[in-house]
Order: structure tokens, then sequence, then C-alpha cells
């Protein structure tokens, strides 16, 4: 790789967010216009860096250039703005000059980013929206590749991004840290844009391959950020100890085919030590806060499970107990359908068939099939085989993703029969 | 008698920016707004940005419920409008949070046009 590839990569990579953050706090939040700068700002690098050298500074040049591209579009607008004086003034005064130091002071730097996180996050943007831009404004991800990381024809995603940017402007969405009052769940909104990231990697809803690396890479890397920016906050640790912990056990969930492995069956051998261990350490954080919340028992019951040297040495009784507690913060069918296969563990199959039929099987929740594939599991545990081989067709009737296909049919047929 | 106008249309309809056609309707508003303003009935006139920069809030069971979009539903009828000025959407959502009916109904917060805006 040549010189200026690794530099543009590495500047890619480590100043993106940055620049985009404290560009859009000096447009005074106008977002749209900073990621498109700094996105021209990155394309005129591919040109110039490897013809005239790579600069010295490269995030100085990089915020040179997407200034001057940002003046030059509200220099076309009809009325002068308020942020088109801040940034001449910015320019006339350069900061940014080759020889000056790097400032020491990075906290104006973090606080720009946690206020692009928020805006990028707000709830008078469609959800859709949030994930989207959290991905190509605040990760920096290429359109092309959040469209194809969420399933959407490019041209689609342009009109959704585009939708969006332009709500923050025109609506006033306000670029900042919410104040006390709103702040916690403002904060959960953003950490439930981040698992939504996540969650659509781990288990993507379609498609052919069941993981898809791209997306869990991302929100592992959003993880970290919020984390870091949100120090104090229990449930923002919490987030990134859920997700190191889940996303260790990768490599073992998928077989050579990229059929699933159920955690019963998973080569632990296969598990990442290193994340276990940043995960593990990073809930201790989280814990220490004593301010529980549903992404610190999350982490806490994958926790357990990346404790176990084996499926049968799992802790079940502390994970049911767990998910009863996560019944109580967040009440849902998903996380009762959770709980009933961790009761049925520590308890035995029909006191977990029971929880089941607790639940109001709605047509949504008949259509959701976990629902299935777990009652199908609790059937050929307690030996009703006719049972599970039913609960098992429409599980299968169910599943988009090809993979998880293949797995439930040979789950099927060992449990349908019995072992 | 007092009487408000609300006026509507379906976005792309009607003529487009640029086109001599929207030119001439243009010209007509000013004619139709200006002869309303010579006869003292009018007491205010403002055009709203587009639907898309809207925001509905709702609050049930103490909680708000903060939507993109106008998405009212079909059978809540429009009963009142507010213009206030505030420095930014989470401010006029504070407010719309405030208004008595949004426990039972919706309040849309809709910016006004960016020229509206300006003036």
């Amino acid at each position: 790789m040549s010189e200026a590839t690794e530099a543009l990569e590495r500047a890619y990579r480590d100043e993106w967010t940055t620049l985009v953050a404290v560009l859009a706090g000096q447009l005074g939040g106008d977002v749209g216009l900073a990621e498109e700068t700094v996105a021209d700002a990155f394309a005129a690098a591919v040109v110039e860096w490897p013809a005239r050298g790579v600069p010295a500074r490269p995030g100085a040049w990089l915020t040179t250039v997407a200034r001057r591209r940002a003046i030059d579009r509200l220099r076309r607008e009809a009325t002068r703005s308020a942020a088109l004086d801040r940034l001449e003034t910015l320019m006339r005064d350069d900061d940014t000059t080759a020889d000056a130091p790097e400032p020491p002071d990075r906290s104006g730097i973090d606080d720009d980013r946690l206020r692009l996180l928020f805006t990028c996050c707000h709830p008078a943007l469609a959800l859709e929206a949030r994930v989207a831009l959290t991905l190509r404004v605040v990760a920096g991800l290429e359109v092309a590749g959040v469209a194809r990381a969420l399933l959407t024809a490019e041209t689609t995603m342009y009109q959704r991004l585009g939708r969006a940017k332009k709500k923050i402007k025109a609506a006033r969405i306000p670029y900042r840290v919410p104040a006390a009052p709103e702040l916690s769940d403002r904060v959960h909104g953003v950490l439930h844009v981040i698992h939504l990231v996540y969650n659509e990697g781990h288990v993507a809803s379609a498609g052919d391959d069941l993981v898809r690396v791209d997306l869990c890479r991302e929100a592992l890397r959003l993880g970290r950020l919020v984390a870091e920016l949100l120090r104090d906050d229990a449930e923002a640790l919490g987030l990134l100890a859920f997700l190191l912990l889940t996303d260790a056990r990768r490599a073992a969930r998928t077989d050579a085919e990229g059929v699933p492995v159920s955690l019963e069956d998973q080569d632990r051998g296969r598990w990442d030590a290193e994340l276990i261990a940043e995960g593990t350490e990073v809930l201790g954080r989280a814990l220490g806060h004593r301010s529980p919340g549903q992404f610190q028992v999350q982490a806490a019951i994958a926790a357990l499970h990346a404790e176990a040297p084996h499926w049968d040495a799992t802790d079940w009784p502390q994970i049911a107990a767990l998910y009863g507690e996560l019944a109580r913060l967040v009440p849902s069918p998903v996380v009762t359908i959770n709980r009933a296969a961790a009761v049925a563990m520590a308890d035995g199959p029909h006191v977990g068939l029971a929880v089941l039929d607790g639940l109001v099987v709605d047509d949504r929740l008949e259509r959701y099939q976990p629902l299935h594939a777990t009652r199908a599991e609790l059937l050929a545990r307690a030996g009703d085989h006719d049972g599970a081989a039913a609960a098992y067709r429409r599980a299968i009737e169910l599943t988009e993703n090809a993979a998880e296909r293949t797995a439930l049919e040979a789950r099927s047929r060992r449990g349908g029969t019995g072992r | 008698m007092k009487y408000m106008l609300l006026l509507r249309f379906e976005l792309d309809a009607g003529p487009a920016e640029g086109t001599p056609e929207f030119d001439a309707e243009m010209a007509k508003w000013g004619e139709v707004m200006g002869e309303l303003a010579q006869t003292g009935s009018m007491i205010a006139a403002h055009g709203l940005d587009t639907e898309a920069t809207a925001t509905t809030v709702r609050v049930r069971d103490d909680e708000a419920l903060v939507t993109d979009g106008p998405f009212a539903e079909t059978k809540e009828s429009f009963f009142s409008y507010i213009i206030i000025d505030v420095p930014d959407l989470d401010t006029a959502l504070g407010w719309a949070k405030k208004m008595p009916n949004v426990t039972y109904g919706s309040v849309e917060v809709r910016p006004l046009s960016a020229h509206e805006q300006d003036a």
C-alpha cells in the first residue's frame, strides 16, 4: 500500500467523526452540509495526496478543504447566514496552519462528537433514518455501504438520508447534548440505535448469511465511542460490554458452511478470550455505578454464558433470574421467550413451557419465528415429539434467513424424533 | 366573522418552480393577497415548510411519543393553531407537550417556510 493510501485510510478511520462533528458545530448544527463537505475534502485528498504528498497534518488539511467547500456552498445561498460569517472568521484566523501544534485540549472535540450522536439519534427523526444517519454521518460508512448494510436500494438510501438531513436543518433539531431532565431518555435513544445496528448485523433479518460482520464491526466501534464519551453512564458501558461479550462468540456461531450453530453446540475454544476479558472488565465498571439498566442485565447474561466452560456448566438459575429482571425492566414477548428457555434449563422443560403459555399470542407474535423455535425445543425436551415437529415446521415456514432455516431443519430432524 | 382558510396541495401538483406557469401563479398570489389586504380582511398569513419537516407529539400514560412526520389519526380534526418563535425544535416540542389535548389528541410541530423564518 502506498504512503498516501495508507495515510488516507488512517485519516478516514481516525478523523472522520471528529471532522464532521467539529464542522457541524461551526455550521450551527447543519449536519448535512458538514457531512457532504467533509466527504468532498476526502475526495480531494484521494486526488491530491498521491500527487503532491501527504500533508504534515492530514486532519488540518482536510478541515481547511471542507471549510472552503462549505463557504462556497453558503455563499451561493440567497441570504448571508451566521454560519458563513463564523466560518469566514475561522478561515481568516486560520487555526489549522500546518506548523501550529495540535490543540492539547480534546474535550471540545468530545463534546462535538456527542452533539453529533445526539442529533443523528434525535427522536423527531424516523428510527430507520436515525440508524442510517448514525452509520453514514457518525461512523462514516459510504452511502452505498449503508444501503447494502440495511438491505435498501442505494437511491432509496440517498433519499432517506437527504430527507433526514433536510429535516435537521429545516426543523432546527438542536446540535447539543440534551439537558438533565431528558438526558437519560436521549442517551437510551442513542444506545438503542447502536444496539439495532449490532442486531441487524448479528442476525441478518434477510439474505443468505447469518452474520453481517461489517455491521457488527461498526456497532462495536460506535459502542466504544459512546462508552468513551459517556464514561460515567452505566448503560453506555453496559451496552459496550454486551456487544463485546456477544461478539466474542461470533466465530463459533456459524460452521464452515455458514450454518448457525446453537450456543449448546458451539466450540467454546473458538470464543474470543480477549473480547470476553474486555467485556467482563467493562461490565464490572458498569455495575460499579450501581445504576441498573437493561443493557447491563443483557451483558450480565452474556457474561454468564462466556464464563461457563461448557453448556452443562452454565449457571441457569442465575440466567433465568436475570431474564426475570430484564422482563421487569423492559417487558416484552421477546424477553419472555428467552426467559422461558432459561427457566426450562434451570427447572425443566415443563416449567419453561408454562412461561410460554402465559404469553398472549396475537397475529404479530404468531409470526415471530423464535417463539415457535423455542417451543419446539422445549416440547422435544419434554418428550412431545409430534408437538415439537409441528412447532419446528411453523418456525421453518417463518424463517427468511437461509442459513437459519438450514439449522432449524437439522434441529427439527433431531428433536422431532427424539435423540 | 373570522375564518381560517387552510390551503392544501399534493406534492408535485401545480406548476414547477422556474417555469413560466410558476411565475404566472406567483403573480396571481400577489394579486389576490394584495386584494385581500386592501379590503382590511387579512389578519395573518404564513407559508409552512413541507410535511417532511414535521414532527408529531402525543402523550399517552405520561410518556411522550415523538414521531417523524404529520401522521395525524384520520379521525383527528384540526381545531387550533399557535405560532411560536423559539430557539430550536426541542423548545417547540417542549411547548407541544404542554398542550392539554396532547394526552388524547396530537400536536404537529411544523416549521414555517424558510422564507417566513427570515421575514
